[in-house]
């Protein structure tokens, strides 16, 4: 080798060196604010709107820092948990990031030592008085809250398209049984309108019907019993469960494996579908697609349940902020930040103390229920089972809506409950 | 000295192999042995990671501290859980008819663009063009495309295609029906692959001295039986090197139909790296998808291995 080339070599790389120290320096001198990192997995509508909210009321009253929405695109937050799960186990995670209430936070990263307790902060922000207690036994586990939930959402809502129902002489008190909806459903059958709209592109929404009738059939307590083993997989109230809703499946839109939620909800906008079982982000959906001629009605024999879910935030353990994160989440907790988010994103507030006058006629309906019904924890959104669990029922749902074959999906939902470690 | 010569020429040798050596035994074989330790675990929760002996305890490189399941994770996936089963069935019809298809399609193109028209190169970029794009930007398209529309939409994609050309009875669900389910996917991954396998043809068709057809064609052979019983034999090498290419593919196919269907109704596009995705990602189960990964590389090395040795073999003949 040549002298020259050999100091060729010398100089590329003492540039590249320099490079490197050139561009460090330039993203050091470009954000001089220290970034807080809150992973979600809201990027659109009435939710990103409201977490913004939430981030620019933290940013303003804390100019040291700025908070940045880390957001992964994705129904239920499939790919978001996916990105989050590789993060913490690598030991590389967000400052906060978004997780449902319950056991998909507790099971998932609580009993496995990745989360800091909460105490802290929800004795500075007084939130130990302003959570109603069965929130605060869901955020909790040995004595310690894991996080901080921002709003309220209630699964077992039955939208319907009022001039539909009208037009069709169905009086909605009768939806309230299952023969009383049965004999609505083969009214509107008759008349060329799919009775139930369902958009299962993404199963868990099979399976959030399924949550809703089976809560429907076993009434509050025994529902609560199949989360920790005292109700039996086996028996024949789940089977009833079942049958019940192979029954509502018949009364399905027929492209329901094609479309989405919302899609499905479209049908019951455009009239072409007469009701839908979901949560009542349809609401938000609704006001967003300016359509006002809609009612709702609690799901058959789910009247004075209210199946619960919650987005909360948390912080992990290796958090590199923990200080303003532990203050953003006070933003979270906080009245102001709850009402402002929770008109946005089109749920109450998870505070009994929120001002609910600004608030849209179906939520004031949702906030009422929410201070007398029984609360459950719903299964599709994290609050009742493990993820594990969770995702077991899933496939063993998905494959029963095209087989509909009850003994088989009841023998996969009792080996699920095994597999879960809480039947024996 | 000339044996000490030798000597370091093979230390540097050595040497210089080394590096390459390290990386794969870690990245390729140390991962393979994780992944099998994992699959062998009660591991279908979260669970902290750990460390062994010697490395430091805030290092924690290896599957947690779980008990010993033994073969059970395999036991259940291919006897009794239904999804598995479904997504192997899934798995042989998509790479019988994907393999079959590629290669029909890409013989026949093959043939065409050997006629030595003009415009070839054209034509030959056209056909190959597919390869150079990701199966996700072909999964969103082909989602697209064979997308059956709506109540409000009406009819869109192919469907809308079929319906003005008065083919309207042949409208149908494609991937969202279960009765087609994985066949739609074929569909797409032919569109992408079938250029490939007409670039290997054709390359074959011109090494193929044109003497040889010659000869036959004084012999009186027609153009047909030129075909049959000279040009197809001396493909053959060709097409096996084809079918191992696709059939990796096929067996390993995620990011299509992540693109295109996911798992489908009642799990009618599902696939068993999908499968694994899901049911680590999703629920954790983190030995059932180790397994499901064993599982696969078993079958790739069923596809792959004979290959390697046969083409060893016919290395150490020439």
């Amino acid at each position: 080798m040549s002298q020259s080339r050999r100091r060729m070599i010398v100089v590329l790389g003492v540039m590249t060196v320099f490079m490197l120290v050139l561009s460090a320096c330039g993203t050091a001198t470009a954000a001089p604010k220290t970034q807080v990192e809150v992973f979600s997995w809201w990027t659109t509508g009435g939710e990103a709107a409201g977490l913004q909210k939430l981030m620019d009321q933290f940013n303003a009253e804390n100019p040291k820092y700025e908070v940045i929405n880390a957001a992964v695109a994705g129904g239920a937050g499939s790919n978001a948990k996916a990105v989050l799960k590789t993060r913490m186990l690598g030991g590389d995670p967000p400052d906060s990031f978004q997780v449902h209430m319950g056991h998909e936070l507790i099971d998932t990263w609580v009993t496995t030592d990745y989360m800091e307790p909460l105490d802290d902060v929800y004795s500075k922000y007084g939130l130990n008085d302003v959570f109603p207690q069965g929130v605060l036994d869901i955020v909790s586990y040995n004595g310690h809250p894991w996080s901080v939930p921002v709003n309220i959402h209630r699964a077992n809502v039955l939208w319907f398209n009022k001039s539909v129902m009208e037009a069709n002489g169905i009086d909605t008190a009768t939806l309230s049984t299952f023969d009383g909806w049965q004999a609505a459903a083969e009214k509107l059958k008759a008349a060329g309108i799919a009775p139930l709209a369902l958009g299962d592109n993404g199963p868990w929404a099979a399976v959030h019907l399924f949550e809703v009738v089976a809560a429907g059939t076993l009434g509050a307590d025994k529902y609560k019993g199949l989360w920790d083993g005292t109700t039996d997989w086996a028996g024949a109230d789940v089977t009833a469960a079942l049958e019940n809703f192979t029954m509502m499946l018949g009364y399905v839109n027929s492209d329901h494996a094609a479309l989405s939620w919302d899609q499905a909800n479209q049908l019951v906008i455009d009239g072409k579908a007469a009701m839908t079982i979901m949560g009542d982000w349809v609401d938000g959906d609704y006001v967003a697609k300016k359509f006002t001629g809609f009612g709702w009605a609690s799901p058959p024999g789910t009247k004075g349940i209210y199946d619960a879910l919650s987005d909360t935030f948390g912080l992990p353990k290796k958090a590199k902020q923990a200080e303003a994160t532990k203050m953003f989440l006070g933003v979270l907790g906080s009245k102001q930040g709850q009402e402002a988010f929770n008109i946005l994103k089109g749920s109450i507030c998870a505070r009994k103390d929120c001002d609910y006058s600004k608030f849209d006629a179906y939520l004031q309906s949702s906030a009422a229920d929410w201070s007398k019904d029984a609360i459950v924890p719903s299964l599709a959104h994290g609050a009742a089972a493990s993820e594990g669990w969770t995702t077991s029922i899933t496939d063993v749902i998905a494959a029963f809506v095209t087989s509909q074959d009850v003994a088989a999906a009841q023998a996969g939902l009792v080996q699920a409950c095994k597999d879960a470690g809480i039947c024996k | 000295m000339k044996f000490l010569h030798a000597n370091s020429d093979r230390l540097i040798a050595i040497l210089c192999i080394l590096p390459s050596l390290i990386a794969v035994g870690i990245f390729v074989y140390a991962f393979i042995g994780w992944t099998i330790w994992s699959s062998l675990l009660k591991w279908n929760d979260m669970m902290p990671l750990r460390s062994i002996w010697p490395f430091p305890d805030n290092i924690t490189l290896f599957p947690p501290n779980a008990p010993f399941a033994g073969l059970d994770n395999y036991y259940r996936l291919i006897f009794t859980d239904a999804r598995f089963q479904q997504d192997i069935q899934n798995t042989i019809l998509f790479t019988v008819l994907f393999i079959a298809s590629s290669l029909f399609l890409g013989m026949f193109l093959a043939v065409l663009l050997d006629q030595r028209i003009r415009g070839e190169a054209l034509f030959r970029a056209i056909y190959i063009f597919p390869m150079s794009v990701s199966f996700i930007v072909t999964g969103v398209m082909w989602r697209w495309i064979l997308n059956p529309g709506t109540a409000q939409t009406g009819a869109i994609g192919v469907n809308q295609i079929l319906e003005i050309i008065g083919l309207g009875f042949l409208k149908n669900g494609w991937y969202t029906d279960p009765a087609i389910g994985i066949k739609a996917v074929v569909i797409a991954a032919t569109w992408q692959m079938a250029g490939y396998t007409m670039a290997m043809y054709l390359a074959a068709l011109r090494a193929i001295p044109d003497e040889l057809r010659e000869a036959a064609r004084v012999d009186g052979a027609t153009e047909w039986q030129v075909f049959r019983y000279i040009i197809l034999p001396l493909l053959n090498p060709v097409t096996l090197s084809a079918v191992i290419v696709l059939g990796h593919i096929s067996l390993k196919i995620f990011d299509l139909i992540s693109a295109m269907t996911g798992p489908g109704a009642g799990f009618s596009t599902d696939v068993p790296a999908y499968y694994m995705f899901d049911t680590v990602f999703r629920g954790n189960h983190f030995a059932r998808g180790a397994s499901i990964a064993t599982l696969l590389l078993l079958m790739v090395s069923v596809l792959v291995v004979p290959y390697l040795i046969y083409n060893a073999r016919t290395e150490v003949q020439r």
